[in-house]
């Protein structure tokens, strides 16, 4: 569809850009980022002719460019620069009919009923519609774009360059105007190359990425390929981190902050409080946290971890409304709080700590074995929902990577079922050593203060005290649980 | 939408034919219209209104037909409201060369009294041509800032020149102030005839770009990629809207007001687009300035006002009110 070869781009002497050269098929849309005045806008100003390039050619549908009249090339491929107020107020449907200018032709061209099918169907698919009477001057930001867009759309091009649609819009537009761009290419192959300021947006919406750095590529190619950490920072100059989009197999990146912290992060046994009703840590700063509690599971930052006593007949259909309720009637915040449950007496749980080198390690777990299960035999029962749940919670003063923190999980789970084994805990059904209860909680905390641990399996430091740590207090808890139950 | 176009045109129309109407009609000598067509009744007063009234109303219809469509054309060109044929330093030139005449005392021989339109149309010519090529000089693009930039120079620097020569003047005092002023009084069929060819290739020029103005009026890139050739049109355009500006100045004198009002009435009433602004605005110029024209020549009778002072009298009023009224309707 497009093809720019070896293209260069310059201001009388200054040279813009140079030497960039690269393919976009049809039905697909590239995006061209990088950072201020890296010269991507000049470069779509090359593309589509609206300036002469000093090097190189593009080549549309298998032509030069400068093989096109004026009128063929706005039929080929349409270029909507950056949204600019207009000093006349026009009414959308003549905004949308100004598309039409390259179909029509001749001294008196009149309008066609085809002119008249493609404005309508611009403006249909752009949700303008019901504007059409109305002067573009009174539409809010987002409908002058989607106007403009219907434009561009009636021109009937099959390549539409396009220099930072959503501007100024907010995300609410941003996603309109880029789903509907996102259909239109991938129901009616129409071809876009797109300059971004925002990577995230280009990521997510992109097939092909082209990465610039002082008018030259830094990187082409689709967005895992073209996102790296390294080559971010590195064309930006600013620290960023990537991670997954939780839908769409995409990177996403977020800005890291050079905050200095001023403040020195410890947790001791003051944030502990055991009680009958619930179990509580609090903390006067939020810690990284990955849990599969039931209240805010997954990796988060919260201050407030509860671990609650609730009744066995308790109703788990709405648990997510009555755990929200109940966090806030404890004085908690929801956002900020980490709740599990249990049916055994909170009071009897087992707080244990370790000193260590990098800084004290906290352990604390509550456990109720009647509904112990081997893991390995499981898929011999029926899904059958009894009270007795291990839950299990460890705070690390230090700093803990992300695999750290999955390797700790691990550790902590690998210790708890050799305290089962050790209290020789026995699942009833098979008969054989149990591996833990069908509803176990874990939750791994740090401060992200202090050492940091890359990884946390079972003969790291950190490893260490996790395995062990779990494996005393699960003991502890387990022998507690029997005393009462005996 | 067909029907509002309709109404657009008719009603344009019946104000002009009323317009002209009154003209003739009106006056010190109180004539019927019907005049026109009967010579025998009455031959003074058919005399009258075929040699004096007739060709001066219809002069101050094609002054104010030709100021407003280039109006129309400079606004849409420069994507600015408040440009009209004055901005780009045109009319200053037109007005230079037509004081330049009375100056010196020009006078060519073989066209004798034409000597005066014809150096005023020259003048306009030559700095249309002046500031194109300046603003060429400094940005090729010709971009509009640039273009409006290069009009205020020559504006100022020919508008010196001109209170030079005003302040240079004893005989020709009088005759140059009463020509500045502006007057479509006096000039007779021969006057008539030489602007007429000037409009209408004007008027052509601008009626074939009608659908570029609307492109261009969303920036020259949009314009570019949707096919227009802009250079090309916007040197029609230039032209098209001198040459009309250069032959009104030249043959009434500097007559503001009516580049500016009347695009933008007609903007107000009947929308923006240029397929129709252009010919409205056409229409509504004449009928403006012949109404004009009516009241400089009766309001003080048997003395008259110079025709500038009435459009700017009559214009300054009526555009505030529309301009008022629309700024209230969009609250």
């Amino acid at each position: 569809m497009l093809e720019v070869h070896n293209l260069s781009g310059s201001y009388g002497s200054k040279n813009i850009f140079s030497d960039i050269s690269f393919k976009v098929e049809k039905g697909k849309i590239l995006g061209i980022l990088g950072p201020n005045g890296c010269g991507k806008s000049t470069l779509l100003k090359v593309i589509s002719g609206i300036m002469p390039p000093s090097g190189g050619k593009v080549i549309i549908d298998g032509a030069d460019l400068n093989e096109y009249s004026p009128r063929q090339l706005a039929k080929k491929m349409t270029i909507l620069p950056q949204l600019s107020a207009s000093s006349f107020s026009n009414t959308v449907r003549e905004t949308v009919s100004i598309g039409r200018y390259p179909h029509q032709s001749g001294f008196f061209s009149s309008w066609q009923e085809e002119d008249e099918k493609a404005v309508k169907k611009a403006m249909r698919q752009t949700g303008v519609e019901k504007y059409e009477e109305h002067t573009i001057d009174h539409l809010s930001g987002g409908e002058q774009q989607r106007v403009f867009i219907a434009q561009a759309l009636a021109q009937a091009s099959n390549l539409l360059l396009l220099d930072e649609p959503t501007n100024h819009l907010d995300i609410a537009h941003q996603k309109q105007i880029l789903d509907m761009i996102r259909k239109e290419v991938m129901q009616n192959g129409l071809t876009v190359v797109s300059v971004f300021h925002d990577i995230n947006l280009a990521a997510l919406y992109c097939d092909e990425l082209l990465l610039m750095e002082n008018g030259r590529v830094k990187a082409f190619g689709a967005p895992h390929e073209v996102l790296l950490t390294e080559q971010i920072m590195d064309v930006y100059h600013a620290r960023i981190s990537l991670q997954a989009h939780p839908e769409q197999p995409k990177p996403q990146m977020t800005i890291l902050p050079d905050l200095q912290e001023q403040q020195e992060k410890m947790i001791t046994d003051n944030s502990f409080s055991i009680q009958q009703e619930y179990v509580a840590f609090r903390s006067a700063f939020p810690l990284r946290v990955l849990s599969s509690a039931v209240h805010n599971a997954g990796l988060g930052w919260y201050s407030t971890f509860i671990n609650r006593t609730v009744e066995p007949q308790y109703d788990i259909e709405n648990v997510k409304e009555e755990f929200w309720q109940y966090i806030i009637e404890q004085g908690f915040s929801p956002t900020n709080t980490i709740g599990m449950m249990t049916a055994v007496d909170t009071g009897n749980a087992v707080l244990k700590k370790y000193e260590t080198d990098f800084g004290e390690v906290f352990v604390v777990v509550t456990a109720g074995v009647g509904s112990a299960v081997d893991v390995s035999q499981s898929y011999k029962r029926k899904n059958v929902f009894k009270v007795g749940t291990i839950n299990t919670w460890v705070v690390i003063n230090g700093k803990l990577s992300d695999e750290a923190f999955v390797q700790a999980m691990m550790t902590a789970t690998e210790a708890k079922s050799k305290a089962l084994a050790h209290e020789e805990v026995i699942d009833r059904i098979s008969n054989t050593i149990a591996t833990g209860t069908p509803t176990d909680s874990l939750l791994i905390a740090a401060t992200q203060q202090g050492q940091y641990f890359q990884y946390g399996g079972p003969i790291t430091e950190v490893g260490q005290i996790i395995g062990r740590g779990v494996f005393e207090a699960t003991v502890e808890a387990i022998q507690i649980y029997k005393k009462g139950d005996s | 939408m067909k029907k509002k176009i309709m109404l657009a045109y008719s009603s344009s129309l019946v104000i002009l034919m009323i317009s002209i109407w009154l003209g003739v009609s009106i006056g010190t000598a109180d004539v019927p219209f019907s005049t026109l067509w009967d010579q025998e009744t009455n031959p003074g007063a058919y005399n009258i209104l075929w040699s004096i009234r007739m060709p001066r109303v219809i002069l101050a219809g094609l002054v104010g037909a030709s100021l407003a469509i280039a109006g129309a054309a400079f606004q849409g060109l420069l994507k600015n409201p408040l440009a009209d044929p004055y901005t780009l330093g045109v009319s200053s030139g037109a007005s230079l060369g037509a004081v330049a005449t009375i100056f010196f005392t020009f006078s060519i021989p073989l066209i004798g009294t034409y000597t005066l339109p014809l150096f005023g149309m020259t003048g306009a010519f030559i700095t249309m041509i002046l500031v194109l090529s300046f603003a060429r000089l400094i940005d090729r693009s010709m971009k509009m800032e640039t273009l409006i930039l290069t009009g205020v120079i020559f504006s100022s620097f020919l508008g010196s020149c001109i209170s030079l020569m005003i302040a240079l003047s004893n005989n020709q005092l009088r005759e140059i102030m009463s020509w500045l002023l502006g007057s479509v009084s006096m000039r007779g069929w021969p006057y008539v005839q030489m602007i007429l060819p000037f409009v209408l290739i004007g008027f052509t020029i601008l009626w074939f770009n009608r659908r570029e103005l609307n492109a261009m009026m969303y920036g020259d890139e949009r314009a570019q990629s949707l096919g227009v050739n802009v250079k090309r049109r916007k040197y029609a355009l230039l032209a098209g809207g001198s040459m009309l500006t250069g032959a009104a100045v030249a043959v009434s004198g500097a007559i503001g007001f009516v580049g500016l009002v009347v695009p933008h009435m007609t903007r107000m009433l009947w929308g923006t687009d240029h397929r129709h602004l252009l010919t409205l605005s056409f229409i509504n110029g004449a009928s403006l300035l012949i109404i004009c024209d009516l009241v400089s020549r009766t309001i003080i009778s048997p003395a008259e006002l110079p025709i500038g002072v009435i459009t700017a009298f009559i214009g300054a009023p009526v555009f505030s009110y529309i301009f008022f009224k629309q700024r209230r309707a969009r609250r």
